[in-house]
């Protein structure tokens, strides 16, 4: 509970620092303008929307293997984490590409693939919510989620595979070094933001978990009698 | 056997099946995108080569500006021409361009192709290349930064 807290206020302190240098001392790219800034949440975000899908995947696997319920509440909450990163994912993306690109959005391969991730984890969260036996839950969230992350390949190769409005992977030697600790100290920002996230979503899964199992059993066999 | 131990039998074979479907829809995929059936745009070349079956349809036209084609039209409409290594094609569209519209950049152009001979387009995106510079002092592009903006969209290397 406490290392939760020291990672979110670390995530915090990362990226006000990393933010602060990102918009008032790096300068601007050269082509984009100030526009290009929005880079240093864009990227970082992508990065550890990534890893938060690779750690459901994980964690989906590990339930799987051990049918213990604790793995089912690391699923919940990187699930629900890696949900919310995808969303402004999309966001700070179409408000860089209005001005960049000119439009909003399009469905280009990688944009479509990243969309088809997010709706989908958002589908497995509800059918959390239709599923009560916690068992039952457990197993078939854990099911989805697997097959879900087939699309996380997809998302990282789509603008290799197919070509795409949006630009293949930058590297260091793309990128301005002015640009790079900005980029990097914000990267760890929302690192151990989601790191705290995710271990307080734990602990509030856990415990709605065991809210439920303490039920009387009586709830538990209500549909064998029909 | 006890209880537990039934019960991960059966969530293990659950991730079995889980595997099966998530490999065979990847394998699909992967299929699929070595085929070249998933087609975000068609460059000039594929445009040529596609004949008859070019015109009429709306498609999406990408490749780079070509340097001294960009005409302002009236209004917000403009006419410049798309190339790739070998192929140029003369657009003329109604959208605004965006700011970053310039000679030797990337685009992608939505529309239809023309008997006329020019691809009519009512949306212009600028795809950008991966490429992220502070702006340095003297020249504003080299001739070694112009020569990787060109070949920033991968139709350029057929």
């Amino acid at each position: 509970m406490k290392t939760a807290w020291i990672f979110v206020v670390l995530g915090v302190a990362f990226l006000v620092a990393g933010s602060y240098l990102g918009l008032f001392v790096a300068p601007a790219e050269e082509y984009m303008g100030n526009v290009q800034r929005i880079m240093y949440v864009h990227v970082p975000t992508a990065w550890n929307w990534m890893l938060a899908v690779l750690y459901a995947f994980g964690a989906a696997i590990a339930f799987l293997f051990t049918a213990n319920a604790k793995w089912d509440a690391r699923l919940e909450a990187g699930l629900e984490v890696s949900t919310l990163l995808a969303f402004l994912l999309c966001c700070q993306g179409s408000i860089w590409a209005k001005p960049t690109w000119g439009v909003w959005w399009d469905w280009d391969p990688r944009l479509t693939s990243v969309a088809v991730l997010l709706f989908a984890s958002i589908g497995i969260i509800a059918l959390r919510g239709f599923v009560d036996d916690p068992h039952r839950r457990a197993v078939w969230s854990a099911v989805a989620t697997i097959i879900a992350s087939v699309d996380l390949p997809i998302v990282y190769y789509s603008v290799k595979w197919w070509n795409s409005l949006h630009q293949q992977q930058s590297s260091p030697q793309t990128v301005s070094s002015q640009f790079h600790l900005p980029l990097r100290l914000n990267a760890f920002g929302v690192l151990f933001l989601m790191i705290g996230f995710i271990m307080l979503r734990t602990r509030v899964a856990n415990m709605n978990r065991a809210r439920e199992t303490a039920l009387p059993p009586m709830t538990e066999h209500a549909g064998e009698i029909a | 056997m006890n209880e537990s131990e039934k019960t991960r039998r059966k969530t293990r074979w659950f991730m079995l099946g889980a595997f099966v479907v998530a490999g065979a829809a990847f394998a699909l995929i992967a299929a699929t995108s070595m085929s070249k059936n998933l087609v975000y745009y068609w460059t000039p070349v594929d445009l040529y080569r596609a004949g008859n079956k070019a015109y009429g349809a709306t498609i999406r036209l990408g490749g780079m500006v070509t340097p001294g084609s960009i005409k302002k039209l009236g209004g917000t409409a403009v006419e410049f021409d798309v190339h790739d290594a070998t192929q140029h094609v003369h657009v003329k569209t109604s959208s605004v361009p965006p700011q970053m519209f310039r000679a030797n950049i990337g685009v992608v152009v939505e529309g239809t192709m023309l008997r006329d001979g020019y691809f009519q387009s009512s949306r212009l995106m600028v795809s950008h290349n991966n490429e992220y510079k502070a702006p340095a002092k003297g020249h504003p592009v080299d001739q070694k930064t112009l020569r990787k903006m060109m070949e920033s969209t991968e139709g350029i290397k057929d």
